[in-house]
């Protein structure tokens, strides 16, 4: 039975950064559905792993955590020496760099993107009308976080780094909702972005978390 | 060199950086930037920060932004000098102050950050009204957040663990600013959350940092 347990969903964006985390440095787990349409996550159970009622929740043997960012934060550092180097070690100057662009996808392309997500992919999914003003305002409010990315990635292969870190793989799952969505536009159209996006997404481990979601 | 800080002592980000910085007893310039004359997104200042907003550090050869990577920065680089706030030898500890902090970032600063913004900013930088229905909307989600808390103070001295770290300093500036305004009864309201305020409130670092936060005063 492995120590590691994920409480969550597979549609989840914020299990799917746990997840790719998990695949990426090739560590055991066990993944424990939570069925949110019946509304477990709101469950004695469940707010027993997580207060605040979400997913993903999460179990490495006795040690209990929640926010998808503070997981793999613990992930990334605790199995440091398995599969992917997700860190950047180094001088503690080098490893600011990576919780610089960790701070800007929560702070800058977290907001836009979870509302276009929102709108573009999960309401038409749930049957529900999407709301095209707050489409246009979050297209624009991305599309200017968006020129920043496209010029930091003529300089740098990867956000904070010439590898891939935990920077560029905490953009997974709202880039890979919006690439089914009219918003791809805003992807597509900025060459290093583009380029970027079809290098990340193309990844085994980002491939194994999408399987996860035709189960 | 010395580390140089530009911002305004005046910004819940800045003055989040500074309370951290004087946690520590580090030496820092503080570079004004003057936002009225729209100095930060001029290319001088956008050239350390691509999305024009205040803070940035200069550390030598470093330049950041975005206040927490900065505050996580200075804890990380500070840390020997007897102030462990992030427990990055502690694996289990490190890991539930981290969590905290993305409680603070992603289901505390959202909710708190509308109605501060909707209560001081809007009538003193743009005297405009405040949006009332926001200011309702966002109270109840930061009570949601808080009754958490309060539940969660119950059995840990500070929202980590038994001891102050940086999850508890990121709070500090908003927590203060929603104490002017009649929302400062969430807080109250709360006796763990109140008391836990108290405490965090009284540290001589923030102490500092308090007589600067001057937005919204009448005078």
């Amino acid at each position: 039975m492995a120590a590691i347990k994920v409480h969550g969903s597979p549609l989840s964006t914020a299990t799917q950064r746990v997840l790719a985390c998990l695949y990426e440095k090739g560590v055991d787990f066990q993944f424990v559905p939570i069925n949110m349409a019946a509304g477990e996550q709101k469950s004695d159970n469940f707010l027993a792993l997580n207060p605040f009622g979400q997913v993903p929740a999460f179990e490495d043997g006795d040690l209990k955590l929640f926010e998808s960012r503070a997981i793999t934060h613990y992930v990334a550092h605790e199995y440091t020496g398995k599969g992917t180097q997700l860190l950047i070690t180094g001088s503690n100057k080098e490893a600011a760099v990576l919780t610089l662009w960790q701070e800007v996808e929560a702070q800058q392309f977290n907001s836009p993107s979870s509302t276009l997500a929102w709108e573009l992919f999960y309401k038409p999914f749930f049957g529900q009308a999407t709301d095209a003003a707050k489409v246009e305002e979050n297209e624009a409010k991305l599309g200017k976080v968006l020129d920043v990315y496209e010029t930091r990635l003529s300089q740098s292969k990867y956000l904070a780094s010439g590898h891939f870190t935990l920077a560029d793989l905490y953009h997974l799952p709202n880039i890979q909702c919006l690439l089914s969505t009219p918003a791809k536009k805003l992807l597509e159209s900025r060459p290093h972005i583009d380029a970027w996006v079809k290098d990340i997404t193309a990844r085994p481990a980002w491939s194994k978390v999408l399987a996860m979601q035709k189960q | 060199m010395t580390m140089k800080l530009y911002g305004l002592a005046m910004s819940t980000c800045t003055s989040k950086v500074i309370t951290c910085l004087h946690e520590h007893g580090a030496e820092f310039e503080l570079v004004p930037v003057n936002l009225q004359n729209g100095e930060h997104k001029q290319p001088a200042f956008l050239a350390k920060n691509p999305f024009g907003q205040i803070p940035a550090l200069d550390d030598g050869d470093l330049t950041l932004f975005e206040s927490r990577a900065i505050s996580t920065y200075v804890a990380e680089k500070f840390k020997g000098s007897g102030c462990d706030l992030l427990r990055s030898q502690n694996p289990k500890e490190a890991a539930l102050v981290k969590a905290w902090m993305e409680v603070e970032s992603q289901q505390f600063s959202p909710a708190i950050s509308s109605i501060f913004y909707q209560f001081i900013i809007v009538p003193s930088m743009y005297g405009g009204s405040p949006n009332q229905m926001i200011i309702d909307e966002s109270s109840a989600k930061l009570g949601k957040v808080l009754d958490v808390y309060e539940k969660r103070l119950s059995s840990s001295k500070y929202l980590a663990g038994d001891f102050y770290n940086l999850a508890d300093l990121h709070h500090l500036s908003y927590i203060y600013y929603l104490m002017k305004t009649p929302y400062g009864k969430l807080i109250n309201e709360r006796p763990r959350v109140r008391a836990w305020w108290e405490d965090i409130s009284s540290r001589p670092a923030f102490k500092k940092v308090a007589a600067g936060l001057t937005l919204g005063d009448k005078n």
